[in-house]
């Protein structure tokens, strides 16, 4: 089962290449976060980020997607050892996890947006809002994986190439857990200072 | 016999490094949030402490989950030069944005649109 000089090659080709759109993707996100650092005070009369996070409810939300970042490393773990078992039961938890973070925007969103606090309250809004919810789309984006790979696995045997797929899909989830943390230091924690 | 090797240079991750990463990670948020609920300190300082500890899970998350400095340097050379990247344009867009803010502070919107009419050439 070793890898040839090769594989190994193609594999690491292949990492890279999803390395390189990973980095990408910061700079995406730090656009939006710059747009956010510039609007954070337009709130024009309408409230503030202090009076309207629920820091628990982001605290937990956090929690959670923290824990499946681990779930998803153990999922890897257990694919490079060959046990399909372990990894199919940490990638399920892992979407679970995922999906119960997405509930947990999902629920902030239609709250805000019921309350009429919509993105078009405020320049503040706007940004919160395509900051937040580009992170989100990532994370429906990365369930629709996680749900093609537990398939994949459920249905068929290992194979080299799921096993690398994993790797990947470890970076992907990894990568937005990290900027979570920082929506959640940025927005969430700063802007509900009062 | 012996147990199936599929572990190649990239793999060898341990369990030690998710769990030693996870646990650090979820006590960086515990004590940012901590921190802000009980407004340990006033807002100005407040706000480097969190930014603080963000970078620390930054760098905490690349090194144990991300596994950073490990594999191929092409890997850290280019997160290096995107972190480059995102500073210019957070901080840049900041600082341009605050010296526009400043410079207009005294106007009124209808002695800013006269100023802007008037200086439209440039």
């Amino acid at each position: 089962m070793n890898d040839t000089p090769e594989e190994i090659a193609v594999k690491d080709r292949k990492m890279f290449g999803f390395w390189l759109y990973l980095m990408t993707d910061i700079i995406l996100f730090a656009t939006l976060f710059a747009t956010f650092a510039v609007l954070r005070n337009a709130t024009a009369g309408g409230p503030s980020g202090a009076e309207l996070f629920d820091l628990p409810f982001i605290l937990v939300a956090t929690l959670i997607l923290l824990t499946s970042s681990l779930t998803v490393g153990l999922a890897i773990l257990g694919s490079t050892r060959g046990y399909k078992k372990q990894t199919l039961f940490w990638l399920i938890a892992t979407f679970v996890l995922g999906a119960a973070f997405l509930g947990f925007e999902v629920y902030e969103f239609s709250h805000l947006i019921a309350e009429g606090y919509s993105w078009e309250r405020s320049a503040f809004l706007s940004a919160f809002f395509t900051l937040v919810g580009t992170h989100g789309l990532h994370i429906v984006v990365g369930l629709l994986w996680l749900g093609v790979m537990i398939f994949r696995l459920w249905r068929f045997n290992f194979r080299k190439t799921d096993i690398n797929r994993l790797a990947l899909f470890g970076l992907f989830w990894h990568f937005l857990d990290i900027i979570w943390i920082f929506v959640f230091s940025v927005v969430y924690l700063i802007g509900g200072i009062a | 016999m012996r147990k199936p090797q599929l572990e190649t240079r990239h793999d060898d991750v341990r369990y030690k490094s998710y769990i030693v990463g996870f646990v650090l990670s979820v006590a960086a948020t515990l004590i940012a949030y901590f921190f802000v609920v009980n407004q340990v300190w006033p807002k100005d300082i407040l706000i480097y402490v969190v930014l603080g500890i963000a970078v620390i899970q930054l760098i905490v998350q690349s090194v144990f989950f991300l596994h950073l400095g490990r594999g191929s340097s092409l890997k850290s050379s280019t997160f290096l030069f995107s972190l480059l990247i995102v500073i210019v344009i957070v901080a840049g867009s900041l600082w341009i944005m605050y010296n526009l803010d400043y410079n207009m502070m005294q106007m009124t919107p209808e002695q800013m649109q006269i100023y802007m009419k008037k200086n439209q050439g440039l």
